[in-house]
């Protein structure tokens, strides 16, 4: 036998007890929705899990209703003290049912468990934790004193890290003492409607935190509806340009966490075999849906030809397949969609010149799967190279000195993150510097934390979330907010 | 025997430089009676599109340059401003038509508040910056940086005061501007790009159009190359159009406001992005 | 210090090779000084999630005895007698009396003086050249320190040989390493390894501790490594066991880099070179043991997975994985008690 082809190691899926059918989370309880109800699937093996709710125009008022109640009757009433003591609550039932959600998530999403178990379901604890501590300091969050909360809060989240992005927007919004109206992706509703139940058990009052799910429409619905005072979204581009299209002029405040292209770049004096392991991470990361992937790779010329080999050899040894074995390197792709999108970017690649290559996997019969694949001989006008493939594809480049490297980076409508491969210091700093983006890593790639700001510059969005930065989206400065009511009495 | 006066005939103020419009308009700049005052440029989409070409290539440098240089650069505007006092006080007593006093006020607090923001230059990154406790081996520091290309509806009922009111926040942190300024008002504005082209701030860093925002705005609003968009004077415009017309390239926009915006360090950090920059550390 | 001394050093073959035929100080220095950086956070954090792959059933009792079979079952005391070592001896031959499927260690490990005494006890298990026996390793050099007379270092290692030692496990000389003098560290090996041959013109194996514990930092570790390798080293060792800490995942991953990083250098899958990895010390349970094996995969590739490659140093970690691979055998959890001491 080979010792490579270990043995089976599934995470049990005992611990999870889904229901057959999920509804909506408004106000409190679990309700029926009057949308046309859908099935989620699980990616890997294309079998049903459980059937969703779908929320109509009906129930999006009901639940920014539900909000709105509980804005003015308790949330807004509570101390800050208070509401950092239910969201300490909800940090630590999430790690006590950690094991529970990380299947859930694994399931729902198609992720590797090990990604689940060791970097989502932990850093949604750690995101609660950390803005619960906040919640009875907004005094120090840089707006000035008395800084107050904007209201009822419309958040629509993505499918590919569904329970951390949900504690990106739910945390920080009732840390600041917003209540919220929360929208989980079609594809990957599991963990946030777990998540329903865990709000159930910290007791937290009914219609503070409403959660529906539904697609594009519900979500259109919700960011519209009149009675929102603030937006967070996290997805496409293209979505986010069409809601700050349709909140403009609304007062509406929006913050936005788009698409991105980003650069990892590496320099021919980088320590080389952490470069590899920050070049794999950056791209193939949760299949490369990462809106932050390191998908275009700037190589300086002189020592292409040894990173690309060293990379087609280290990827040969990622392990593609079943996301809940606790081996696996590379788990599903989300939907059939999404696998179209990126076999059809792939073909684009190779039709219009660059040189495929994929790693030497076996793909599972049935689910939605890709293999790692790298493009060379790309050029910054290949479609590869500009578009976002959100998918296991890495595009190479190349550059000569660190202004070209520099050039090609920023050469881009994008701008949320980059990577830096360099031993030399002064170097690291001054590309960082240059860079025209939100996050850059420098000699490691695709960390992320709660203390830490996330978020694009250009195409890539707008507002920070993590960090004290992230308070500031959901919180309006006292003489902002008088201000505001003085013209708004005025006219 | 009275002497014949000089009319005055302005230009716009782009790239550094003192071009007519290339649409060939005029338009006349007339006091608060009706009397002709000037004959000012009309600008034209052509002129915001050489506009913020020129911005666009000043960016790099202004922003490039440190706070301590920029804040004094900004200072000397203001040495600049007291010196053409009186004829800052002249022109809107003309223009707005307010007593001596009225107008000496807004000049003195519109140089009160440039030296104000000058000082932000090299703090407001301190304020608005910090470094994060990340739980790992890695510095993590977040710092804001100049958004970029930023086009300006200067306030319109305000002179001098509501033009520095804008202008001073968006280019102390190193961001390049396009600015429409006040239509009727314009004579301030085009004395201020008198005192810039004679001060060290670099041609390019602020360009100022006049004429009629409503006829401007749009096309700087769908610019692609303009990366954020102050509606302060933009009240009595369709500014939700041009709102919409930024979201084509995600623009950051800052809605209107009735009067002149209140000095604020929040005015300075809307025009600038936080960077976040992560690092490892490790002894051996 | 100024590197500019045209110090000849021994022409090995392997340097001669790739850094060129006038060997020197400044040659040898400027190589070295030219290794890529290694940053310290990626490679832990690269070794720490080697470590978390789960191995299980068929693969775990794959594992366990083949853990068994790399292991240099070692005792390294001052106070070592013949008894202890014909002791020692014994449980190499039959690590589990219980269950005579269990395979052999691949080695004893002990003091050159001791040699002879190992020999006897092993009779005609000892390998003494064949594929199939067990191998007796000697360590030499003034181990653990090193810090001796070139002289007295050879002769340590040719008594050893001479005693009938299979393998010589020899420590560098970490001062001069630290203080920038390559050169002699890399003319000692040299010398050593000269002492490892034998009258028939046959050579004992010769392994290099580098002391990574000593030599502090991940930088230092991969350029040592070089060196060893490129004065003729067969295997690099971490540790003598005698300086905590003795070896890491961390720093048995960046050996393996460097390992991998000369196989693909001289050929790759074309005739590359093979060279040796030990981790010895402080690698205690089969569970510590199995990431290794894991990281040695996935990282130089399963072949590694061979005695001639790939060596565990140490004593306590043979009785854990008796432990484990009785629980696999009877499905039940074992004791301290059902297995020897020693």
């Amino acid at each position: 036998m080979s010792f490579l082809d270990y043995a089976p190691a599934p995470e049990s899926t005992s611990i999870l007890h889904l229901k057959k059918s999920y509804g909506l989370f408004i106000d409190g309880s679990f309700v029926k929705g009057h949308g046309k109800s859908f099935s989620t699937i699980s990616p890997a093996t294309e079998e049903t899990i459980a059937e969703i709710s779908s929320a109509n125009a009906k129930d999006v008022d009901a639940a920014v209703g539900a909000a709105r109640r509980a804005y003015d009757r308790t949330w807004s009433k509570l101390s800050g003290a208070d509401r950092g003591k239910y969201l300490f609550r909800i940090a630590r039932l999430v790690q006590e049912r950690a094991r529970e959600l990380a299947v859930a998530e694994s399931l729902d999403n198609g992720k590797p468990i090990k990604e689940s178990r060791d970097v989502d379901v932990p850093l949604v604890a750690a995101w609660f934790f950390y803005y619960a501590g906040w919640a009875d300091k907004l005094d120090y969050a840089g707006l000035g004193a008395n800084p107050r909360a904007l209201g009822v809060a419309a958040q629509v989240i993505p499918w590919n890290f569904p329970l951390l992005m949900l504690a990106w927007k739910i945390a920080p919004a009732l840390a600041a003492g917003n209540t919220v109206v929360i929208k989980p992706a079609e594809t990957t509703p599991l963990s946030a409607l777990l998540f329903a139940e865990i709000l159930q058990q910290a007791e937290l009052p009914d219609g503070v935190v409403n959660i529906i799910t539904g697609a594009g429409e519900t979500g259109s619905l919700l960011v519209n509806h009149p009675d929102v005072n603030k937006v967070a979204f996290t997805g496409s581009t293209a979505v986010g340009r069409a809601i700050a299209k349709s909140t403009a002029g609304t007062g509406k405040k929006l913050t936005l966490e788009l698409g991105g292209k980003a650069a990892n770049i590496v320099f021919d004096d980088a320590p080389i075999d952490q470069a590899i392991e920050g070049i794999v991470n950056g791209i193939f990361f949760n299949q490369g849906h990462v809106c932050c992937a390191g998908s275009r790779l700037l190589v300086q010329e002189n020592v292409h030809d040894e990173v690309v080999d060293r990379l087609k050899d280290r990827l040969s040894t990622l392990r593609l397949g079943d996301p809940l074995d606790k081996n696996t390197d590379i788990g599903a792709i989300n939907s059939k969609a999404q696998l179209e999108r990126i076999r059809e970017l792939s073909n684009i690649g190779e039709a219009e010149g660059a040189e495929r290559w994929t790693a030497p996997c076996e793909l599972p019969a049935k689910g939605f799967w890709f293999a790692p694949t790298i493009f060379t001989n790309v050029s910054t006008s290949n479609r590869i190279a500009r578009d976002e493939v959100f998918g296991p594809v890495l595009s190479v480049l190349t550059f000569r000195t660190p202004a070209e490297a520099i050039a090609k980076a920023n050469n881009t409508p994008y701008g949320l993150s980059a990577g830096i491969w360099s031993d030399k210091g002064s170097r690291v700093l001054a590309v960082a510097d240059k860079l025209r983006a939100g996050v850059i890593w420098a000699n490691t790639f695709n960390q992320f934390d709660p203390a830490s700001p996330f978020g694009g510059y250009k195409e890539s969005g707008y507002g920070r979330e993590g960090g004290r930065h992230g308070l500031a989206a959901y919180l309006t400065s006292s003489a902002v907010a008088s201000a505001a009511t003085t013209r708004g009495a005025s006219k | 025997m009275t002497r014949l006066a000089v009319p005055k005939t302005y230009k716009l103020y782009i790239g550094g430089k003192f071009p007519r419009s290339e649409s060939g308009r005029v338009y006349e700049i007339l006091s608060s009676k009706g009397a002709f005052l000037a004959n000012a440029a009309q600008g034209s989409r052509k002129d915001a599109r050489d506009a913020v070409v020129a911005a666009r290539a000043a960016f790099p440098g202004w922003s490039g340059a440190t706070g301590y240089n920029r804040g004094q650069v900004l200072y000397r505007i203001a040495e600049l401003l007291e010196g053409r006092r009186a004829q800052f006080i002249d022109e809107i007593r003309q223009s707005e038509g307010v007593p001596a006093v009225a107008a000496a006020r807004q000049v003195d607090a519109a140089i009160d508040v440039w030296v104000w923001y000058a000082g932000w230059a090299d703090k407001y990154l301190q304020v608005a910056g910090n470094g994060n406790p990340v739980s790992g081996p890695y510095f993590n520091i977040s710092t804001p940086e100049p958004t970029g290309v930023v086009a300006i509806v200067a306030p319109q009922q305000s002179s001098l005061l509501g033009l520095v009111s804008v202008l001073a926040p968006a280019i102390l942190s190193g961001n390049t501007v396009v600015l429409i300024a006040s239509e009727k008002f314009a004579l301030s504005a085009i004395s201020l790009t008198e005192v810039l082209a004679t001060s060290d701030v670099p041609g390019g860093v602020v360009n100022v159009l006049t004429g009629s925002a409503a006829e401007i705005a749009p096309w700087l609003a769908s610019h692609a190359d303009v990366n954020a968009l102050d509606l302060a004077g933009a009240e009595a415009l369709d500014w939700i159009s041009l709102q919409v017309s930024a979201a084509d390239t995600l623009k950051r926009v800052l809605a209107p406001e009735s009067g002149v915006p209140a000095p604020s360090v929040e005015r300075v950090t809307f025009f600038t992005e936080t960077k976040t920059i992560w690092h490892t550390k490790a002894l051996i | 210090m100024t590197i500019d001394r045209a110090v000849a050093l021994a022409p090995a073959q392997r340097a001669t090779d790739l850094i060129g035929g006038d060997l020197t100080e400044k040659s040898l220095r400027l190589h070295l000084e030219g290794l890529p950086g290694v940053d310290a956070v990626g490679l832990e954090a690269r070794a720490a999630a080697l470590g978390t792959r789960s191995i299980k059933t068929t693969s775990k009792a794959w594992a366990l005895d083949k853990i068994i079979e790399l292991i240099d079952l070692t005792t390294l005391e001052g106070a070592d007698t013949p008894g202890k070592i014909s002791s020692l001896v014994a449980k190499a031959m039959t690590p589990d009396a219980s269950d005579p499927s269990t395979p052999r260690v691949a080695a004893v490990c002990v003091y050159g003086d001791m040699v002879p005494y190992a020999v006897a006890a092993l009779g005609s298990s000892h390998s003494a050249g064949r594929d199939d026996g067990i191998n007796v390793a000697a360590v030499a050099t003034a181990f653990p320190s090193g810090r001796a007379s070139l002289p007295v270092k050879i002769a340590d290692t040719k008594d050893a040989v001479a005693a009938g030692a299979d393998e010589i496990d020899m420590v560098i000389d970490r001062g001069a390493f630290l203080s920038g003098s390559y050169g002699l560290v890399f003319d000692q090996i040299v010398a050593v390894k000269e002492a490892c041959r034998r009258e028939d013109g046959t050579y004992a194996h010769l392994k290099v501790i580098l002391e990574t514990g000593e030599l502090n930092t991940y930088d230092n570790v991969r350029r040592a490594s070089w060196l060893a390798i490129l004065a003729g080293g067969d295997f690099i060792k971490t540790s003598t066991g005698k300086v905590s800490p003795a070896a890491t995942l961390p720093v048995t991953l960046l050996m393996l880099q460097v390992v991998a990083d000369w196989y693909r250098l001289t050929g790759g899958a074309s005739g590359g070179q093979r060279i040796g990895v030990k981790p010895a010390g402080g690698i205690r349970t089969s569970k510590d043991a199995i990431k290794y094996l894991v990281t040695v995969a996935e990282t130089v590739g399963e072949e590694w997975l061979q005695p001639h490659l790939f060596r565990f140093g140490a004593s306590s970690l043979l009785n854990d994985v008796l432990l484990q691979r009785q629980k696999l055998t009877t499905g039940h959890y074992s004791g301290p008690d059902y297995v020897t001491m020693d």
